[in-house]
């Protein structure tokens, strides 16, 4: 078996890596994410971090042996990455550099919250390597962010995205609609100050209330009323609307760019399943199906690790993986998550590669306005803006 | 049985008493018959099971007896052994034909009646029932040893009814025994031995029939001429069928073989039939090669009284369905059913029952011993429609009442005797009247009970009356009833429409008064039980062509998770089998989908909502 023979199959496939920064300043009341704030005692192990990052880094190349490959994109989220100082991220950083490699035009974007960045951190931030900086903006509307628990001053985005800019790095701002209490005004004024400060990309996500959160409790208690799902469309469709007349295209369902160039591709990996290993607490990693140094095929493979920050260091100190389960992927499971991914994005997919034919429905959901049916004459499956919202519905009809 | 004297087959009629216990559900039967046949040493004590007379689990769960059977135990008085078999009677009105029957094979029966409860009204008609076939009756007040029982009242109450002494009501206990063994004394005493001829062609008749997966059919008779042999031949009377006797013997309280069983005698049959309609409740069995010349008469029919599709919710199983109902109707004759197909849930049967109770228990069984998952449809009762040309339409599914020119229809109608205590009369006259009830006479059982009568129409009936008079009577009220021909009355189709279409499943026949009632009560339901779609969905009630009540579920515009990074991939997907998974559950109306849970919601009459139109 020859190196060029193995290349064949892992390496036609983007890499990826992920760096999960779990800690906050403070826990915002919507969150459900992995991530710890000071008073939280899996705070303290903020120190042994890093060094816990970059052991699994080195364990990582270890396992992906001749499929390891420069990464095309990094992406440190979290959390709050910025909770780390700079210097800390750009070893994060320079730990993938070691690790893997890093393509000369790779996409490095790091989250980072308006209030815990300075013109000198971002400018430490791009001199590391840092390519892309993804503010979590939320919304320009005071009741709105106190809703969302959210302690940024509005006023310093733009300060944020300024700094941002003046040190090279393209800049994303992250938006929520369908916050409790937030009027479709409301939705299109934090809408307005976003497309104001130019950035190059927006997401936008329709704020999702989990049950073992504070404002889960809130809902239950009925102190809180959640923004209704045609309101929710409606704030989905104005989004749409003032961010295509100000130039920026949709990519994905939640997600906007002013240019090509400028959409996330590190998302997009995620959206056409390459590769991509997830560093740190909880963080989740994916392989495609590759094949042993012997030829012998290996099926696609996915795992997370342990959650709790302290358990993900010690597990590491003592020189074992950080892995809390993997998951078996059947032929199926990929099939189903691919149509339910591509689907997702603008450029749509092919007809042919959904793991059926389904000339009727796909027949069902042109009439219905879900697909455009030009795309589809063309042979691929493309979303309308209807369709978009309905885009889980019609999934289920074409798998 | 150590005394040859009361050998069966052997036993002196003199030395027989054949009696039942009369008692409403919770009145303690089942605990007092275990009780006895501890005390008769039938049942050694460390084998006793609780209610160990009621065979089957859903028996035992519901604390009541379907299926009858008989037991019979041995008790000495005045240092004479005697035979005494107990025939088990179920208690509810739906079963009121098996319960006139066990009650034929009795010469007397105990009243039994909780102290702390008094009389019921199914109670009272068994009794009417028992005393119209003279047997003697022992008035027994059981669980005295609950603190809230009231036994001077209720004796009094008693006496009053049977025109006895308080002092002769006995006081028992059956779950601590006491009064117990006087009460066997009772039996050999007050209750009469039967009488027969010995030397006349034999005759038989057959109070309970039983399917047992080992043994086939299990036929209970108790003998009132002549005698059954093993190994002879017999001949039912109904039919002249006639099959051979493989085994006889009696239940004491495991089954028995024995050399036979003579006059006077309660015991089992096993034929080796495997239909229990081939071994009739009510009919009579004699010699093959020496017939009776007369039956012992009173056999009639099942007659379904209420009807209601039965559907397998994965249509897949319709094959599984049926044989369970193949296999059910060995075990119960008044099961009636014939396959039915609706365009709203596919492919299932349309079953008769006796009542209420009868439906729950098959669809029970059927869910339990077979594992189908169902959906029953609102139970209804038999329409006759008469058209204008003529013509007479049987109407058993409500979808298939006729569209043309009317000129009549007729439902069926019961006499409903209501208990109460008097406190509640203004609450049942209500009640019936809501219900279109008559109002017939009202008889004063004690200074507080009453005993009302009405004449409803078994719809009425069917629907939740008894659910509605147990709660509006803070559960004191009692019912028993029984059909009394039917009268004509304004009825109409009510349809239900999904996006213009007829829902045949939720398709009533109401009174015209009740129809914009229903028609708001199912569309409002509907509302809230089918999830929004992607377009929207206009649910109708209609009279014909004409709407009486509109709803409309709008279209669903959102239905996609605002992330969906690396992290959330696997728990999306999860997300999306689990939701296709549902997908597949559901009915398709046209392009409507329904949950399955709808249809059950929609239909459950269980639900208060659909009566608060009705009140006035």
């Amino acid at each position: 078996m020859s190196d060029e023979a193995r290349l064949s199959v892992a390496h036609e496939r983007d890499f990826g890596v992920y760096i999960h920064v779990p800690f906050c300043a403070v826990r915002c009341g919507y969150c459900d994410f992995n991530t710890y704030a000071p008073g939280e005692s899996e705070f303290s192990s903020r120190s042994d971090y890093v060094a816990a990052a970059l052991s699994e880094m080195a364990g990582a190349r270890a396992t992906m042996g001749t499929d390891s490959r420069p990464a095309r994109t990094v992406f440190i989220g979290g959390g709050t990455p910025t909770m780390l100082d700079a210097s800390a991220l750009g070893a994060l950083l320079n730990g993938v550099r070691d690790t893997w490699g890093l393509d000369a035009d790779a996409e490095v974007t790091s989250e980072a919250n308006p209030d815990s960045v300075t013109r000198e951190s971002l400018g430490e931030l791009a001199s590391a390597g840092f390519t892309r900086v993804s503010f979590g903006m939320q919304s320009a509307v005071p009741h709105v962010l106190a809703t969302l628990e959210r302690t940024h001053n509005p006023d310093n985005v733009a300060r944020a995205v300024q700094w941002a800019r003046e040190a090279g790095l393209a800049v994303s701002l992250d938006l929520i609609y369908g916050t409790p209490g937030e009027s479709l005004a409301d939705w299109e004024t934090s809408l307005d100050a976003a497309i104001a400060l130019e950035p190059d990309h927006v997401s936008a996500y329709a704020l999702v209330i989990e049950s073992g959160t504070r404002m889960g409790s809130q809902l239950r208690r009925g102190e809180i009323e959640a923004v209704d799902l045609d309101t929710q469309a409606d704030m989905y469709e104005a989004a749409d609307a003032k961010l295509s007349a100000a130039g920026y295209g949709w990519y994905e369902v939640s997600n906007w760019a002013k240019t090509d160039d400028q959409r996330c591709r590190h998302n997009i990996a995620y959206w056409t399943s390459q590769d991509w290993w997830g560093i740190g607490p909880g963080a989740h990693s994916y392989l495609g199906p590759t094949q042993s140094a012997d030829g012998s095929p290996i099926p696609a493979r996915r795992w997370w690790n342990v959650k709790l920050p302290r358990a993900y260091a010690s597990r590491l100190a003592a020189g074992e993986d950080a892995i809390a389960e993997t998951e078996p992927l059947s032929a199926d499971d990929l099939a189903l998550e691919a149509v339910m991914l591509r689907l997702r994005l603008a450029e749509g997919m092919p007809v042919g590669d959904l793991p059926e034919r389904r000339p009727e429905r796909i027949a069902a959901l042109v009439a219905d306005g879900v697909l455009d049916g030009r795309a589809a004459l063309a042979g691929r499956l493309v979303l309308t803006l209807r369709g978009r919202l309905l885009a889980d519905a019609a999934v289920r009809a074409l798998t | 049985m150590t005394d040859a004297r009361i050998e069966p087959a052997a036993t002196a009629p003199e030395l027989i008493r054949n009696f039942c216990i009369i008692a409403h559900i919770d009145h303690g039967k089942s605990t007092l018959a275990d009780r006895m046949l501890g005390i008769t040493g039938v049942l050694e004590a460390r084998l006793q099971k609780a209610q160990y007379l009621d065979r089957m689990d859903i028996e035992r769960e519901r604390g009541i007896t379907i299926k009858s059977q008989a037991v019979r135990m041995p008790w000495e008085v005045e240092g004479k052994a005697h035979a005494l078999n107990m025939i088990d009677t179920p208690g509810h009105v739906d079963f009121s034909y098996e319960v006139s029957r066990s009650l034929a094979a009795c010469e007397g029966a105990i009243l039994l009646v909780d102290a702390a409860q008094g009389i019921e009204a199914q109670t009272l008609a068994n009794l009417y029932l028992a005393m119209e076939n003279d047997l003697t009756i022992i008035p027994v007040l059981n669980k005295i040893d609950l603190p809230s029982a009231d036994p001077d009242r209720y004796a009094a109450e008693l006496a009053q009814l049977i025109g006895c002494e308080e002092d002769e009501v006995l006081r028992v206990s059956g779950k601590t025994g006491l009064g117990v063994e006087a009460l066997l004394d009772r039996v050999v005493r007050d209750i009469p031995p039967p009488v027969g001829v010995a030397d006349a062609p034999t005759r038989a008749m057959i109070f309970d029939s039983v399917y047992d997966t080992y043994r086939g059919v299990v036929t209970y008779v108790r003998v009132v001429d002549g005698s059954l042999k093993p190994r002879e031949k017999i001949a039912m009377m109904s039919t002249l069928a006639t099959h051979d006797l493989l085994e006889i013997g009696v239940i004491s309280p495991e089954p028995k073989p024995t050399k036979g069983l003579g006059v006077g005698e309660v015991g089992y049959l096993i034929t080796g039939v495997k239909d229990v309609r081939l071994s009739k409740v009510g009919d009579t069995v004699t010699q093959a090669n020496n017939r009776a010349a007369e039956s012992l008469g009173g056999y009639r029919e099942p007659l379904p009284m209420v009807y209601s599709g039965l559907f397998p919710l994965d249509g897949s199983d319709f094959p599984v369905l049926r044989d369970a109902l193949d296999k059910l109707q060995l075990n119960d004759a008044s099961l009636v059913y014939e396959p039915e197909s609706s365009v709203a849930l596919g492919f299932g049967f349309r079953c008769g029952y006796l009542g209420l109770l009868h439906l729950e228990i098959v669809r029970d069984r059927l869910e339990r011993e077979f594992g189908i998952e169902l959906i029953s449809t609102a139970p209804n009762v038999v329409y006759e429609v008469e058209m204008e040309d003529g013509k007479i339409v049987s109407v058993t599914n409500p979808s298939e009442f006729p569209a043309g020119k009317i000129s009549e229809v007729r439902e069926p109608v019961v006499e409903a005797s209501i208990l109460v205590p008097s406190e509640f009369i203004g609450t049942v006259m209500e009640l019936c009247q809501e219900r279109r009830g008559q109002m017939g006479t009202m008889n004063y059982l004690s200074e507080t009970r009453v005993e009302m009568h009405y004449t409803l129409p078994l719809a009425e009936v069917v629907f939740d009356f008894f659910d509605q008079l147990k709660s509006r009577t803070r559960g004191y009220g009692s019912l028993d009833y029984e059909p009394a021909g039917d009268q004509t009355a304004d009825l109409v189709k009510v349809d239900i429409l999904l996006q213009g279409e007829a829902v045949d499943a939720f398709s009533a026949v109401v009174h015209r008064d009740a129809a914009y009632a229903y028609g708001v009560s199912m569309v409002t339901k509907l509302k809230d039980l089918i999830d929004r779609q992607q377009f929207e969905i206009p649910i109708q009630a209609a009279i014909g062509a004409r709407i009486i009540a509109r709803e409309t579920i709008r279209a669903i515009r959102k239905d996609v998770l605002a992330k969906c990074y690396g992290g959330d991939i696997s728990r999306k997907r999860k997300l999306l089998e689990k939701q296709k998974a549902g997908k597949k559950r559901m009915k398709n109306i046209g392009s409507v989908e329904v949950p399955p849970e709808a249809f059950i919601a929609a239909l459950s009459t269980s639900d208060d909502g659909s009566d608060k139109g009705k009140k006035k």
